[in-house]
């Protein structure tokens, strides 16, 4: 019990003295998850919205498909990384594996079909109810996809949000094509990992700690702009 | 300010629509002339909205053609004609940011836009509101807002499909004057309505819709004086029997 107590306590003593391997850790953890979310919502909120409002061929199918890989393993997606940029992959030349773009890469795979996925249902609810009208304004396709992306933007900053957490909380692919090595690639689920499995519990729980702060900040985050685009716009 | 001038008259030569088999509209034949607002009546079911629907285009008739102007062009309508629903979008933006939305295709800059949408606020009483979010106008506001919108694109032909339906008296007194200010203005008119008191207030001529065709179309004081079917005579007596509806 007292051990147990004495590992909470170095935690805390951690993060109220604002350790500076726990800083360092956290900042690589947002830069690494921020950049892929940021290019995850680039790629998959117009995809997820065209997907809603396109006609072609074989569009239930890329529908199934989006939905299906929401659900990735993240290992799955940091292996298939790792093979495109290991030194005998077709794009080994860039050099780019245990660094953290090739960590932003595999993330922003991650969170492609989440955002795909989630901007793909909302702008089908709005493209349901409007595309007589937009038809009958003679707004061209791509016009109309703008035009609903901007109208569901609450929505889909939510969408961004659970993005976030996501990314921040995936431990598999950012191991594997990180490597996890310390000051460079060392994130928070990695070092946690590590950190628990060399005994150093204290460092682990701290990170643990910010971690579950931050996804609940999010959480907390997502809600209240929710309440705020509902009274603000109805 | 109109786009297109030579889409009218209009005159539709059997047009039938069977989504699933059931005739929706069966051959039904209408000519409408240059100006003037006609009022268009009949049961629930009866037609009158995919007979709306049909004029823009959206749904692709199973028989029939639409000719329009003059020659008698047929195909897809062209610019020029813009139909009001009964439930109007309002996109989560501002009253003016939804009146202007109709400007944005036809190539017009942001600001002139606004200008243009501002000017049609004051028109018809919402310029106060304008800063506010159109989604919280009431119901009536945004029937207004939706006229507005569809007005601001000058169609030459404007259908509009039960735009009184949920409106209080002095709302619909309001939307009715828009109406005929927009007709002053040259646009010919087309209004679903289920309002006998409002056919005999704006209308110039009455079409009396029943099982997806035109059972009558008659000047309006005819058509209450002395109707030419029964089912007609029925419905404005609030007598019309089920199964001669559909
Ligand atoms: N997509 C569809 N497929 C099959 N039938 C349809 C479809 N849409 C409408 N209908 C049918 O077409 C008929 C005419 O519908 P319409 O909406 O034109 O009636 P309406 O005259 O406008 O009635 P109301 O006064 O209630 O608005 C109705 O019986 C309706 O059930
Ligand atoms: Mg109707």
């Amino acid at each position: 019990m007292s051990a147990f107590a004495a590992t909470f306590t170095d935690a805390v003593s951690l993060l109220v003295t604002f350790d500076h391997r726990v800083a360092e850790i956290v900042g690589l953890s947002l830069r690494v998850s921020g950049a892929a979310v940021v290019l995850g919502a680039l790629i998959g909120l117009p995809l997820g919205a065209c997907l809603a409002v396109a006609r072609f061929p074989g569009k239930s199918v890329l529908t199934v498909l989006v939905n299906g890989l929401m659900g990735l393993p993240s290992v799955v997606v940091g292996v298939v990384v790792y093979l495109f940029l290991s030194r005998s992959g077709p794009l080994g030349e860039f050099g780019l594996l245990y660094t953290p773009p090739a960590m932003v890469v595999a993330q922003t795979l991650l969170v492609v079909p989440l955002m795909a996925a989630i901007a793909r249902q909302v702008v089908d609810d709005a493209w349901q109810r409007y595309e007589e009208e937009l038809r009958m304004l003679r707004f061209s396709w791509w016009r109309s996809v703008t035009t609903l992306l901007h109208d569901c933007r609450h929505s889909l900053l939510v969408a961004l949000l659970a993005g976030l957490g996501r990314a921040m909380s995936e431990v598999g692919a950012v191991m594997i094509v990180g490597g996890n090595i310390d000051r460079a690639t060392r994130v928070m689920t990695t070092a946690i990992a590590l950190e628990t499995s060399k005994g150093d519990l204290a460092l682990a729980i701290a990170l643990g700690i910010v971690l579950i702060f931050l996804i609940l900040a999010l959480n907390a985050l997502a809600f209240g702009l929710r309440h705020w685009a509902i009274r603000r716009f109805g | 300010m109109h786009i297109d001038d030579a889409i009218l008259p209009l005159r539709i030569r059997g047009l039938s629509y069977r989504p699933n088999g059931r005739a929706v509209l069966a051959g039904l034949e209408l000519e409408l002339g240059i100006e003037g607002i006609t009022l268009v009546l009949g049961a629930n079911g009866s037609g009158k909205t995919m007979l709306l629907r049909a004029i823009c285009g959206l749904i692709e008739p199973s028989a029939g053609r639409i000719e329009w102007g003059p020659a008698g062009e047929g195909g897809r309508p062209r610019a020029g004609v813009m139909m009001l629903f009964q439930h109007p979008m309002m996109l989560r933006s501002s009253v003016l940011d939804n009146v202007a939305l109709g400007l944005r295709p036809l190539g017009v800059p942001a600001p002139e836009r606004r200008r243009r949408a501002m000017a049609m606020l004051e028109r018809i009483g919402l310029a106060d509101r304008a800063g506010d979010s159109a989604r919280q106008l009431s119901g009536g506001e945004q029937q207004r807002l939706a006229l507005a919108r569809a007005w601001l694109t000058g169609p030459r032909l404007l259908l509009l499909d039960e735009p009184t339906a949920s409106l209080d008296p002095s709302a619909t007194a309001e939307v009715e004057r828009i109406v005929r200010e927009i007709r002053t203005d040259g646009t010919r008119i087309v209004m679903v309505t289920h309002n006998l008191g409002q056919a005999t207030r704006l209308g110039d001529d009455v079409i009396f819709m029943a099982a997806g065709r035109v059972c009558e179309h008659t000047p309006v004081q005819r058509f209450f004086s002395r109707p030419q079917s029964e089912e007609a005579r029925l419905f404005i007596q609030g007598e019309l029997p089920w199964h001669m509806r559909f």
